[in-house]
Protein backbone atom coordinates (compact mmCIF):
# COMPACT_ATOMS: atom_id res chain seq x y z
CA UNK A 1 0.00 0.00 0.00
CA UNK A 2 2.76 2.70 1.23
CA UNK A 3 5.14 1.42 -1.78
CA UNK A 4 2.45 1.95 -4.15
CA UNK A 5 1.14 5.17 -3.00
CA UNK A 6 5.04 6.64 -3.09
CA UNK A 7 5.15 5.47 -6.79
CA UNK A 8 2.08 7.21 -7.41
CA UNK A 9 3.26 10.42 -5.83
CA UNK A 10 6.14 10.30 -8.40
CA UNK A 11 4.20 9.50 -10.97
CA UNK A 12 2.31 12.52 -10.87
CA UNK A 13 5.42 14.71 -9.54
CA UNK A 14 6.59 13.74 -13.09
CA UNK A 15 3.52 14.92 -15.16
CA UNK A 16 2.97 18.02 -13.35
CA UNK A 17 6.45 18.79 -14.51
CA UNK A 18 6.14 17.31 -17.62
CA UNK A 19 3.08 19.79 -17.76
CA UNK A 20 4.58 22.73 -16.65
CA UNK A 21 7.59 21.92 -19.73
CA UNK A 22 4.75 21.45 -22.35
CA UNK A 23 2.67 24.44 -21.25
CA UNK A 24 4.85 26.95 -20.34
CA UNK A 25 7.30 26.21 -23.52
CA UNK A 26 10.10 27.04 -22.10
CA UNK A 27 13.62 25.84 -23.67
CA UNK A 28 15.54 23.53 -22.29
CA UNK A 29 17.91 25.46 -20.75
CA UNK A 30 15.79 26.69 -18.20
CA UNK A 31 13.44 24.21 -17.41
CA UNK A 32 14.28 20.81 -18.98
CA UNK A 33 12.03 18.10 -19.53
CA UNK A 34 12.10 14.96 -17.19
CA UNK A 35 13.28 12.87 -20.15
CA UNK A 36 16.43 15.34 -20.65
CA UNK A 37 16.95 14.94 -16.90
CA UNK A 38 17.09 10.76 -16.99
CA UNK A 39 19.15 11.79 -19.93
CA UNK A 40 21.92 13.61 -18.10
CA UNK A 41 21.87 11.46 -15.04
CA UNK A 42 22.53 8.26 -17.30
CA UNK A 43 24.91 9.84 -18.85
CA UNK A 44 26.75 11.62 -16.20
CA UNK A 45 26.36 9.01 -13.00
CA UNK A 46 29.62 8.85 -12.28
CA UNK A 47 30.42 12.62 -11.69
CA UNK A 48 27.27 12.43 -9.48
CA UNK A 49 27.96 9.40 -7.74
CA UNK A 50 31.73 10.63 -6.63
CA UNK A 51 29.66 14.58 -5.53
CA UNK A 52 26.80 12.51 -3.91
CA UNK A 53 29.51 10.47 -2.04
CA UNK A 54 31.44 13.48 -0.59
CA UNK A 55 28.03 15.66 0.20
CA UNK A 56 26.72 11.93 1.46
CA UNK A 57 30.11 11.38 4.03
CA UNK A 58 29.78 15.46 5.35
CA UNK A 59 25.92 15.53 6.13
CA UNK A 60 26.40 11.80 7.71
CA UNK A 61 29.83 12.77 9.70
CA UNK A 62 28.09 16.28 10.21
CA UNK A 63 25.12 14.51 12.33
CA UNK A 64 27.09 11.99 14.08
CA UNK A 65 29.92 14.66 15.63
CA UNK A 66 26.63 16.97 15.75
CA UNK A 67 24.64 14.67 17.70
CA UNK A 68 27.25 13.66 20.26
CA UNK A 69 28.07 17.45 20.54
CA UNK A 70 24.57 18.56 21.11
CA UNK A 71 23.60 15.66 23.75
CA UNK A 72 26.72 16.32 25.76
CA UNK A 73 25.96 19.77 25.81
CA UNK A 74 22.40 18.73 26.91
CA UNK A 75 23.75 16.51 29.70
CA UNK A 76 26.59 19.09 30.85
CA UNK A 77 23.29 21.65 31.14
CA UNK A 78 21.37 19.29 33.12
CA UNK A 79 23.63 18.18 35.61
CA UNK A 80 24.41 21.92 35.99
CA UNK A 81 22.33 25.03 37.18
CA UNK A 82 25.13 27.03 36.84
CA UNK A 83 26.50 26.01 33.45
CA UNK A 84 22.28 25.67 32.32
CA UNK A 85 21.86 29.91 34.01
CA UNK A 86 25.17 30.92 31.82
CA UNK A 87 25.01 28.78 28.76
CA UNK A 88 21.08 28.61 27.55
CA UNK A 89 21.05 32.18 26.84
CA UNK A 90 24.21 32.22 24.95
CA UNK A 91 22.85 29.22 23.18
CA UNK A 92 19.56 30.74 21.89
CA UNK A 93 20.96 33.83 21.15
CA UNK A 94 23.38 32.35 18.95
CA UNK A 95 20.70 31.21 17.16
CA UNK A 96 19.83 34.61 16.10
CA UNK A 97 23.16 34.39 13.75
CA UNK A 98 21.71 32.74 10.64
CA UNK A 99 24.43 29.97 9.90
CA UNK A 100 24.29 30.83 6.43
CA UNK A 101 25.80 34.17 6.61
CA UNK A 102 28.69 32.31 8.37
CA UNK A 103 29.66 29.70 5.83
CA UNK A 104 32.31 32.32 3.85
CA UNK A 105 34.36 32.51 7.22
CA UNK A 106 33.80 28.86 7.96
CA UNK A 107 35.31 28.50 4.19
CA UNK A 108 38.31 31.65 5.14
CA UNK A 109 39.43 29.19 8.47
CA UNK A 110 38.49 25.73 7.83
CA UNK A 111 39.05 25.79 3.91
CA UNK A 112 37.49 24.17 0.99
CA UNK A 113 38.05 20.40 2.00
CA UNK A 114 35.06 18.50 3.49
CA UNK A 115 35.94 20.07 7.04
CA UNK A 116 34.57 23.53 6.49
CA UNK A 117 30.98 21.36 5.03
CA UNK A 118 30.57 18.98 8.75
CA UNK A 119 31.30 22.36 10.70
CA UNK A 120 28.97 23.92 8.38
CA UNK A 121 25.91 20.89 9.09
CA UNK A 122 27.65 20.60 13.38
CA UNK A 123 26.36 24.22 13.43
CA UNK A 124 23.28 23.65 12.15
CA UNK A 125 21.85 20.43 14.15
CA UNK A 126 23.73 21.87 17.09
CA UNK A 127 21.25 23.64 18.85
CA UNK A 128 18.20 21.29 17.69
CA UNK A 129 19.59 18.43 19.44
CA UNK A 130 20.88 20.35 22.61
CA UNK A 131 17.30 21.87 22.76
CA UNK A 132 15.45 19.09 22.62
CA UNK A 133 17.65 16.17 24.34
CA UNK A 134 18.27 18.96 27.33
CA UNK A 135 14.22 19.10 27.72
CA UNK A 136 13.59 15.78 27.69
CA UNK A 137 16.69 15.55 30.66
CA UNK A 138 14.89 18.16 32.83
CA UNK A 139 11.61 16.77 32.20
CA UNK A 140 12.12 13.64 34.16
CA UNK A 141 9.08 13.01 36.15
CA UNK A 142 8.87 14.13 40.10
CA UNK A 143 7.77 10.65 41.39
CA UNK A 144 11.59 9.50 39.58
CA UNK A 145 13.08 12.46 41.44
CA UNK A 146 11.76 11.57 44.85
CA UNK A 147 12.25 7.79 44.69
CA UNK A 148 16.16 8.61 43.78
CA UNK A 149 16.58 11.06 46.17
CA UNK A 150 14.97 8.67 49.11
CA UNK A 151 18.07 6.08 47.84
CA UNK A 152 20.45 8.31 48.13
CA UNK A 153 21.27 8.59 44.06
CA UNK A 154 24.28 10.55 42.88
CA UNK A 155 23.41 12.87 40.65
CA UNK A 156 25.55 11.35 37.70
CA UNK A 157 23.84 8.17 38.60
CA UNK A 158 21.02 9.35 38.54
CA UNK A 159 21.67 10.98 35.06
CA UNK A 160 22.70 7.42 33.73
CA UNK A 161 20.50 5.52 34.73
CA UNK A 162 16.84 7.20 34.56
CA UNK A 163 17.67 11.06 33.02
CA UNK A 164 19.30 9.52 30.02
CA UNK A 165 17.35 6.30 28.97
CA UNK A 166 13.96 8.77 30.18
CA UNK A 167 14.77 11.63 27.23
CA UNK A 168 15.46 9.13 24.35
CA UNK A 169 12.60 9.73 22.81
CA UNK A 170 13.31 13.61 22.74
CA UNK A 171 16.70 12.96 21.47
CA UNK A 172 15.10 11.02 18.71
CA UNK A 173 13.18 14.08 18.30
CA UNK A 174 15.86 16.28 17.88
CA UNK A 175 17.75 14.00 15.71
CA UNK A 176 14.89 13.79 13.35
CA UNK A 177 14.96 17.54 12.98
CA UNK A 178 18.83 17.02 12.40
CA UNK A 179 18.53 14.93 9.88
CA UNK A 180 16.38 17.50 7.62
CA UNK A 181 18.72 20.01 8.42
CA UNK A 182 21.79 18.77 7.98
CA UNK A 183 22.06 18.61 4.54
CA UNK A 184 20.89 22.17 4.26
CA UNK A 185 23.97 22.72 6.25
CA UNK A 186 26.35 20.97 3.82
CA UNK A 187 25.23 21.89 0.35
CA UNK A 188 25.58 25.84 1.72
CA UNK A 189 29.28 25.32 2.77
CA UNK A 190 29.61 23.93 -0.62
CA UNK A 191 28.31 26.21 -2.33
CA UNK A 192 30.29 29.21 -0.90
CA UNK A 193 33.38 27.29 -1.49
CA UNK A 194 34.20 23.77 -2.70
CA UNK A 195 35.43 21.51 -5.36
CA UNK A 196 33.07 18.73 -4.55
CA UNK A 197 29.89 17.81 -3.29
CA UNK A 198 26.57 17.65 -5.53
CA UNK A 199 26.18 21.49 -4.43
CA UNK A 200 29.40 22.09 -5.99
CA UNK A 201 28.33 20.18 -8.36
CA UNK A 202 25.28 21.92 -9.20
CA UNK A 203 26.56 25.32 -9.34
CA UNK A 204 29.14 23.94 -11.47
CA UNK A 205 26.36 22.84 -14.03
CA UNK A 206 24.50 25.91 -13.68
CA UNK A 207 27.40 28.14 -14.89
CA UNK A 208 27.83 26.00 -17.63
CA UNK A 209 24.22 26.50 -18.47
CA UNK A 210 23.98 22.12 -18.13
CA UNK A 211 20.20 22.87 -16.74
CA UNK A 212 19.66 19.27 -16.78
CA UNK A 213 23.06 18.02 -14.99
CA UNK A 214 22.00 20.61 -12.49
CA UNK A 215 18.60 19.13 -12.00
CA UNK A 216 19.60 15.68 -11.91
CA UNK A 217 21.95 16.37 -8.95
CA UNK A 218 19.20 18.25 -6.84
CA UNK A 219 17.09 15.26 -7.33
CA UNK A 220 20.22 13.24 -6.45
CA UNK A 221 20.43 15.54 -3.10
CA UNK A 222 16.61 15.04 -2.60
CA UNK A 223 16.54 11.33 -2.91
CA UNK A 224 19.67 11.29 -0.35
CA UNK A 225 17.48 13.06 2.22
CA UNK A 226 14.55 11.50 2.14
CA UNK A 227 17.37 8.29 2.80
CA UNK A 228 18.61 10.16 5.84
CA UNK A 229 15.36 11.14 6.89
CA UNK A 230 13.46 7.48 6.32
CA UNK A 231 17.26 5.87 8.50
CA UNK A 232 16.89 8.66 11.23
CA UNK A 233 13.48 8.35 11.62
CA UNK A 234 13.68 4.19 11.96
CA UNK A 235 16.49 5.20 14.56
CA UNK A 236 14.50 7.88 16.75
CA UNK A 237 11.44 4.86 16.67
CA UNK A 238 14.37 2.27 18.26
CA UNK A 239 14.91 5.28 20.76
CA UNK A 240 11.58 5.46 22.03
CA UNK A 241 10.66 1.58 22.36
CA UNK A 242 13.93 1.32 24.07
CA UNK A 243 12.77 3.83 26.67
CA UNK A 244 9.41 2.39 26.86
CA UNK A 245 10.59 -1.41 27.14
CA UNK A 246 9.75 -2.54 24.08
CA UNK B 1 18.67 -5.69 60.73
CA UNK B 2 19.45 -2.34 62.55
CA UNK B 3 17.32 -1.80 65.48
CA UNK B 4 14.02 0.22 63.73
CA UNK B 5 13.39 3.56 65.97
CA UNK B 6 10.11 5.44 66.83
CA UNK B 7 9.78 8.76 65.02
CA UNK B 8 8.32 11.68 66.15
CA UNK B 9 6.60 14.89 64.23
CA UNK B 10 5.23 17.71 66.29
CA UNK B 11 4.66 21.48 64.19
CA UNK B 12 2.67 23.16 62.00
CA UNK B 13 3.32 23.35 58.21
CA UNK B 14 2.07 26.33 56.03
CA UNK B 15 1.92 26.97 52.17
CA UNK B 16 2.64 30.64 51.26
CA UNK B 17 0.96 31.97 54.62
CA UNK B 18 -2.15 29.32 54.73
CA UNK B 19 -1.49 26.91 57.60
CA UNK B 20 -2.26 23.45 56.45
CA UNK B 21 -2.18 21.41 59.68
CA UNK B 22 -0.52 21.44 63.34
CA UNK B 23 0.65 18.11 64.05
CA UNK B 24 2.08 15.95 66.92
CA UNK B 25 2.66 12.66 66.04
CA UNK B 26 4.64 9.34 67.68
CA UNK B 27 5.29 6.71 64.93
CA UNK B 28 5.74 3.27 67.83
CA UNK B 29 9.11 1.67 66.80
CA UNK B 30 8.31 -1.74 64.62
CA UNK B 31 5.15 -0.77 64.32
CA UNK B 32 2.68 -0.38 61.63
CA UNK B 33 0.97 3.44 61.53
CA UNK B 34 -1.91 4.07 59.10
CA UNK B 35 -2.16 7.70 58.51
CA UNK B 36 -5.68 9.08 57.30
CA UNK B 37 -7.18 12.10 56.63
CA UNK B 38 -9.31 14.01 53.13
CA UNK B 39 -8.09 14.17 50.35
CA UNK B 40 -5.95 17.41 50.70
CA UNK B 41 -5.24 17.22 54.61
CA UNK B 42 -1.59 16.61 53.79
CA UNK B 43 -0.96 13.04 54.65
CA UNK B 44 1.57 12.59 51.74
CA UNK B 45 3.51 15.75 53.06
CA UNK B 46 3.81 14.01 56.40
CA UNK B 47 5.19 11.56 54.55
CA UNK B 48 7.76 13.77 52.59
CA UNK B 49 8.58 16.15 55.26
CA UNK B 50 10.08 12.96 57.24
CA UNK B 51 11.51 11.52 54.35
CA UNK B 52 13.15 14.96 53.42
CA UNK B 53 11.72 15.77 50.15
CA UNK B 54 10.54 19.07 48.72
CA UNK B 55 6.87 19.78 49.80
CA UNK B 56 6.33 23.21 48.50
CA UNK B 57 5.88 24.80 51.77
CA UNK B 58 7.74 25.52 55.40
CA UNK B 59 7.62 23.63 57.98
CA UNK B 60 8.33 24.42 61.47
CA UNK B 61 8.99 22.15 63.87
CA UNK B 62 10.91 19.06 65.11
CA UNK B 63 11.26 15.70 63.43
CA UNK B 64 13.20 13.27 65.03
CA UNK B 65 14.08 9.39 65.33
CA UNK B 66 13.91 7.90 68.87
CA UNK B 67 17.51 7.07 69.03
CA UNK B 68 18.90 10.37 68.51
CA UNK B 69 20.33 9.34 64.87
CA UNK B 70 19.38 11.15 61.82
CA UNK B 71 17.00 9.79 59.89
CA UNK B 72 18.52 10.43 56.33
CA UNK B 73 19.51 7.26 54.51
CA UNK B 74 16.92 4.83 57.02
CA UNK B 75 13.87 5.28 55.29
CA UNK B 76 12.84 3.51 52.02
CA UNK B 77 9.55 4.72 50.18
CA UNK B 78 7.12 3.35 48.32
CA UNK B 79 4.44 5.41 46.48
CA UNK B 80 1.20 4.67 44.93
CA UNK B 81 2.75 4.49 41.33
CA UNK B 82 5.10 1.81 41.23
CA UNK B 83 7.62 3.95 39.76
CA UNK B 84 9.00 1.11 38.03
CA UNK B 85 11.62 2.34 34.98
CA UNK B 86 10.10 0.80 31.67
CA UNK B 87 13.54 0.56 29.86
CA UNK B 88 14.86 -2.07 32.62
CA UNK B 89 14.05 -5.93 33.20
CA UNK B 90 12.14 -6.48 36.75
CA UNK B 91 15.18 -7.39 38.44
CA UNK B 92 17.41 -4.73 37.24
CA UNK B 93 14.55 -2.79 38.82
CA UNK B 94 14.63 -4.01 42.21
CA UNK B 95 18.26 -3.39 42.62
CA UNK B 96 18.22 0.42 40.74
CA UNK B 97 18.99 1.43 43.87
CA UNK B 98 22.65 0.69 44.30
CA UNK B 99 23.31 1.34 40.88
CA UNK B 100 22.00 4.92 41.92
CA UNK B 101 24.21 4.81 44.85
CA UNK B 102 27.02 3.28 42.37
CA UNK B 103 27.48 0.17 44.68
CA UNK B 104 27.46 -3.06 43.32
CA UNK B 105 24.20 -5.01 43.84
CA UNK B 106 23.48 -7.94 45.25
CA UNK B 107 22.03 -10.19 42.83
CA UNK B 108 21.20 -12.85 44.50
CA UNK B 109 19.32 -11.24 47.47
CA UNK B 110 16.73 -9.78 44.52
CA UNK B 111 16.19 -13.01 43.07
CA UNK B 112 15.53 -14.17 46.36
CA UNK B 113 13.35 -11.41 47.28
CA UNK B 114 11.49 -12.02 43.82
CA UNK B 115 11.14 -15.05 44.42
CA UNK B 116 9.73 -14.72 48.06
CA UNK B 117 6.97 -12.57 46.34
CA UNK B 118 6.08 -14.52 43.32
CA UNK B 119 7.57 -13.15 40.69
CA UNK B 120 11.12 -15.66 40.20
CA UNK B 121 9.96 -16.55 36.63
CA UNK B 122 9.03 -12.96 35.70
CA UNK B 123 12.37 -11.53 36.65
CA UNK B 124 13.83 -10.83 33.41
CA UNK B 125 10.18 -9.38 31.94
CA UNK B 126 9.87 -5.51 31.15
CA UNK B 127 7.47 -4.32 33.45
CA UNK B 128 5.06 -3.28 30.82
CA UNK B 129 4.79 -6.77 30.57
CA UNK B 130 3.20 -7.40 34.19
CA UNK B 131 -0.35 -6.42 35.74
CA UNK B 132 -0.93 -4.24 37.86
CA UNK B 133 -0.51 -6.69 41.26
CA UNK B 134 3.09 -7.76 39.92
CA UNK B 135 4.49 -4.62 39.02
CA UNK B 136 3.66 -3.31 42.87
CA UNK B 137 4.92 -6.63 44.01
CA UNK B 138 7.84 -5.67 41.87
CA UNK B 139 8.23 -2.06 43.52
CA UNK B 140 7.74 -3.70 46.97
CA UNK B 141 11.06 -5.97 46.33
CA UNK B 142 12.89 -2.75 45.11
CA UNK B 143 11.85 -1.32 48.49
CA UNK B 144 12.96 -4.69 50.48
CA UNK B 145 16.38 -4.42 48.84
CA UNK B 146 16.85 -1.10 50.12
CA UNK B 147 17.17 -2.88 53.67
CA UNK B 148 15.67 0.12 55.74
CA UNK B 149 14.64 -0.13 59.42
CA UNK B 150 12.09 2.17 57.98
CA UNK B 151 9.43 1.86 55.39
CA UNK B 152 6.65 4.52 54.03
CA UNK B 153 4.46 3.28 52.05
CA UNK B 154 1.96 6.25 50.30
CA UNK B 155 -0.84 4.58 48.91
CA UNK B 156 0.99 1.62 47.59
CA UNK B 157 -2.26 -0.26 47.16
CA UNK B 158 -4.95 2.06 45.98
CA UNK B 159 -5.07 1.39 42.46
CA UNK B 160 -5.54 -2.42 42.66
CA UNK B 161 -8.55 -4.81 42.52
CA UNK B 162 -10.25 -5.43 45.97
CA UNK B 163 -8.65 -9.20 45.86
CA UNK B 164 -4.95 -8.43 44.59
CA UNK B 165 -4.63 -5.71 47.19
CA UNK B 166 -5.71 -8.00 49.98
CA UNK B 167 -2.96 -10.04 48.64
CA UNK B 168 -0.74 -7.35 48.78
CA UNK B 169 -2.11 -6.53 52.55
CA UNK B 170 -0.98 -9.62 53.67
CA UNK B 171 2.81 -10.26 51.65
CA UNK B 172 3.72 -6.45 52.81
CA UNK B 173 2.56 -7.17 56.47
CA UNK B 174 4.74 -10.16 56.15
CA UNK B 175 7.80 -8.53 54.56
CA UNK B 176 7.95 -5.42 56.68
CA UNK B 177 7.34 -7.21 60.23
CA UNK B 178 9.89 -5.75 62.58
CA UNK B 179 10.39 -2.30 60.64
CA UNK B 180 8.44 0.64 61.56
CA UNK B 181 6.21 1.45 58.78
CA UNK B 182 4.30 4.52 58.25
CA UNK B 183 1.25 3.85 55.85
CA UNK B 184 -0.82 6.61 53.98
CA UNK B 185 -3.98 5.24 52.71
CA UNK B 186 -7.62 6.77 52.47
CA UNK B 187 -9.03 3.21 53.08
CA UNK B 188 -10.48 2.57 56.17
CA UNK B 189 -10.54 -1.14 56.17
CA UNK B 190 -7.19 -0.89 54.85
CA UNK B 191 -6.22 0.73 58.13
CA UNK B 192 -8.29 -1.20 60.36
CA UNK B 193 -6.70 -4.51 58.36
CA UNK B 194 -2.82 -3.31 58.82
CA UNK B 195 -1.83 -0.71 61.43
CA UNK B 196 -0.93 -1.28 65.26
CA UNK B 197 -1.81 2.90 65.50
CA UNK B 198 -4.34 4.82 63.22
CA UNK B 199 -3.55 8.46 63.26
CA UNK B 200 -6.05 10.66 61.48
CA UNK B 201 -5.34 14.10 60.05
CA UNK B 202 -7.54 17.03 59.50
CA UNK B 203 -6.83 21.17 59.67
CA UNK B 204 -7.50 20.60 63.38
CA UNK B 205 -5.22 18.44 64.49
CA UNK B 206 -4.31 14.72 64.85
CA UNK B 207 -6.97 11.87 66.17
CA UNK B 208 -4.75 8.93 67.56
CA UNK B 209 -7.16 5.71 67.17
CA UNK B 210 -6.77 2.68 68.96
CA UNK B 211 -6.75 -0.92 67.09
CA UNK B 212 -7.81 -4.57 67.68
CA UNK B 213 -5.70 -5.99 69.72
CA UNK B 214 -5.28 -9.31 67.11
CA UNK B 215 -2.05 -9.16 65.00
CA UNK B 216 -1.78 -7.71 61.71
CA UNK B 217 -2.17 -8.64 58.71
CA UNK B 218 -6.27 -8.85 60.55
CA UNK B 219 -8.25 -10.97 58.93
CA UNK B 220 -11.05 -9.16 56.99
CA UNK B 221 -13.99 -10.99 58.38
CA UNK B 222 -12.77 -10.63 62.35
CA UNK B 223 -15.69 -8.23 64.37
CA UNK B 224 -13.20 -6.11 65.80
CA UNK B 225 -11.44 -5.22 62.99
CA UNK B 226 -14.68 -4.71 60.52
CA UNK B 227 -16.53 -2.60 64.09
CA UNK B 228 -12.69 -0.41 63.93
CA UNK B 229 -13.26 0.04 60.31
CA UNK B 230 -16.64 1.19 60.09
CA UNK B 231 -15.92 3.57 63.58
CA UNK B 232 -13.24 4.72 61.57
CA UNK B 233 -15.44 5.77 58.34
CA UNK B 234 -18.05 7.14 60.45
CA UNK B 235 -15.38 9.61 62.09
CA UNK B 236 -13.94 10.38 58.45
CA UNK B 237 -17.06 11.14 56.83
CA UNK B 238 -18.23 13.63 59.66
CA UNK B 239 -14.72 15.23 59.78
CA UNK B 240 -15.03 16.20 56.34
CA UNK B 241 -18.79 16.86 56.01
Amino acid sequence: MRGRDILFAVLLGLGIWQALVIITDAPHFILPSPWRVAQAMVKSWEVILQNAWVTGLEVVLGLILGTLLGAATAIQLALSKTAERLMLPILVFTQAVPVFALAPLLTLWFGYGIGSKIIMAVLIIYFPVTSAFHDGLTRTGQGYRDLAQSMGAGKYQFMRHIQIPNALPSLGTGLRLAAVYAPIGAVIGEWVGASKGLGYLMLLANGRAKIDLMFAALIVLACLTVLLHLAVGKLADRLAKVAQGR
Amino acid sequence: MIQAPAITLSGTHTIGDRALFTADMTLPARQWTALLGPSGVGKSTVLRLILGLETGGAFEGDIAASDGASLDGRISYMAQSDLLLPWLSVLENAVIGARLRGDTPDMDRARALLDRVGLASDADKKPGALSGGMRQRAALVRTLMEDRPIVFLDEPFSALDAATRADMQELAADVLADRTVLLVTHDPAEAARLAHQIIVLSGQGVTTWDTPAAAIPRDIQDPETIACQMRLFTHVRAAAA
